[in-house]
């Protein structure tokens, strides 16, 4: 009960940060009578998200559709280079020099290589949001593999325990943990790589779409766009989140699996 | 005092036939060129089956380094290593291993952790889906019964203290019937108490199951509650010293530690180890006076 209790608060404190903020914001903007062009009131944000929305529904769609192929391809790719490079010094020493070369590149910088390769459209920026997620997987998978402890592996190796063995049983489920952190900051990453791809290159999706809105002084309508993008990456991230409690829990003991 | 190499003497022991593991002039060193470093000088030994062996020695002697080499995680720099009669590589028998890290997967409760080996070494492996659920359910809560961890199987390693760990990590050692037992230090980081009532669990495991066992530790209490046979080794690079059987009656109990003999025994192994060291021992005696 008193845990419960405990929750509430928690929530209800967060809870009441979020509204103060909305709040504070509208009465800022009408207290200094600020114009809707620089700084829209959230009520109007909100009643362009409603105005607007058989409008903004398919930007949506497409933006979301190019986040999670992206991530998608992403994490695959992610997964598996981690698992290579973590379980292999050689790999390791060959592959990380180049790959964090890759990963200083801004990702901006590459739209214009995938345009002029795939065209505007939905291509490139699956690409963009594949690519930015990719470094932060591969560096905590490795870095999960890479740090099992010696004697573990010393007892899997007594058991004559074959590579696949170890890597099933030890390595990847000890992973996990930092699998589930770096896939939390992918699917935000995602969203910053698809939409930059949108509002460089592409006549759909919520960046495109904000583009055109602020092209013709629609601010409460670039706004929006904002707020659908916030909507979207925090539903994912909290998705993500519930997945990794029910996968990693034992990582998160301290909480709740201690307490029966 | 008895100071001088004596190569063990397989005739003395349990068993007359080939020795179970023998050591032929192994020795191992690491890195190359001016920076190599001998961790183990040529070393012969011979171990039967059955045999409750301990290596004792100061640190960095390559204690562990024999342990490594049976239990096939280091090929010898010169000579050979037989286990049941083949070069380590090639030998069909089982292991099991412990160290002082009970290294417990986190993410799997106590049963689980157990069952590993059976989930990797055959024949085991080939029946686990069939079997998890029966046999090799019925066969973990019998070893946690044996350690005195009955009714923990559900529990998760973090909710254990470190004693109990311990006694799990054994059991897993052991839950596949090895036939040679590898225990680097795996008492040493327990407080006393858990560490005697753990010397007690430890014997009787092996009185019941008669496997071949090997210790490295550094409490000479220890080597000589538990051991049948105690090899002391000399500092870097490692010989061994001494080899000598442990005569005192099984099953060995806490009070007998205190009884003359086995303190007899216990100051004549310190005062190999201080000489081992090379150092000016903290001694008050000479050693060896009696």
């Amino acid at each position: 009960m008193e845990r419960i209790l405990d929750t509430m608060r928690e929530k209800g404190a967060s809870t009441a940060l979020i509204l103060g903020f909305f709040v504070a914001w509208e009465l800022f903007c009408l207290v200094a009578n600020i114009s809707d062009i620089l700084l829209p009131r959230p009520t109007q944000i909100v009643a362009a998200l409603v105005k607007f929305w058989p409008a903004i529904w398919p930007h949506t769609y497409q933006t979301l559709y190019t986040t999670l192929v992206g991530f998608s391809i992403g994490v695959v790719i992610g997964l598996f280079l981690g698992v290579l490079i973590g379980s292999s010094r050689l790999a390791y020493d060959t592959a990380y020099p180049l790959l964090v070369g890759f990963s200083s590149i801004p990702k901006v910088a590459v739209v214009p290589i995938f345009v002029l390769w795939y065209g505007a459209g939905t291509v490139p920026a699956i690409l963009t949001a594949m690519i930015i997620c990719i470094f932060p997987i591969v560096v905590n998978v490795a870095t999960g593999i890479a740090t099992v402890e010696p004697e573990l592996e010393d007892v899997m190796k007594t058991l004559k325990a074959s590579k696949l063995d170890i890597l099933w049983n030890v390595s990847l489920p000890r992973s996990m943990p930092y699998f589930f952190a770096a896939l939390k900051v992918a699917i935000t990453l995602a969203f910053v790589g698809s939409v930059v791809a949108e509002t460089v290159a592409s006549n759909r999706g919520i960046g495109n779409m904000m583009m055109i809105a602020s092209s013709s002084f629609n601010v409460p309508l670039v706004f929006a766009g904002l707020f659908v993008l916030a909507g979207l990456g925090v539903t994912l991230y909290v998705l993500f989140s519930l997945i990794e409690h029910r996968v990693t829990g034992w990582a998160h003991r301290k909480t709740d699996l201690a307490s029966p | 005092m008895n100071a001088q190499v004596r190569p063990a003497d397989p005739g003395s022991t349990a068993a007359p036939s080939a020795p179970f593991i023998e050591f032929e002039n192994a020795s191992i060193t690491y890195g190359k060129g001016a920076r190599a470093v001998q961790a183990l000088a040529p070393t012969s030994l011979k171990i039967a089956e059955g045999e409750f062996v301990a290596l004792v020695g100061p640190s960095g002697c390559g204690k562990s380094t024999i342990l490594k080499m049976v239990g096939e995680l280091l090929k010898p720099s010169t000579g050979f290593v037989f286990v049941a009669g083949r070069e380590i590589g090639a030998n069909p028998i089982r292991i099991g291993m412990a160290y002082q890290n009970p290294t417990l997967l986190p993410w799997l409760n106590i049963r689980d952790n157990v069952m590993l080996p059976l989930k990797i070494v055959p024949p085991f492996r080939q029946a686990f889906r069939a079997k998890r659920n029966s046999e090799f359910r019925d066969r973990v809560e019998t070893l946690l019964k044996q350690v005195g961890l009955a009714g923990f199987a559900e529990k998760f390693p973090f909710q254990l203290s470190g004693g109990m760990m311990q006694r799990a990590n054994l059991c897993r050692a052991l839950v596949h019937d090895p036939d040679l037992l590898l225990l680097d230090e795996p008492f040493g980081a327990l407080d006393q108490f858990t560490r005697e009532e753990l010397w007690a669990v430890m014997q009787d495991l092996w009185l019941s199951k008669k496997l071949t066992v090997i210790l490295v530790t550094h409490d000479l209490r220890e080597a000589a509650y538990l051991a049948s046979r105690i090899c002391v080794m000399s500092a870097r690079p490692g010989r061994i010293l001494d080899d000598q059987i442990v005569e005192l009656p099984r099953p060995r109990t806490i009070d007998m530690t205190f009884q003359p003999d086995f303190v007899e025994l216990n100051q004549k192994l310190r005062a190999m180890i201080v000489g081992a060291r090379g150092g000016t021992g903290i001694v008050s005696h000479p050693p060896g006076a009696a």
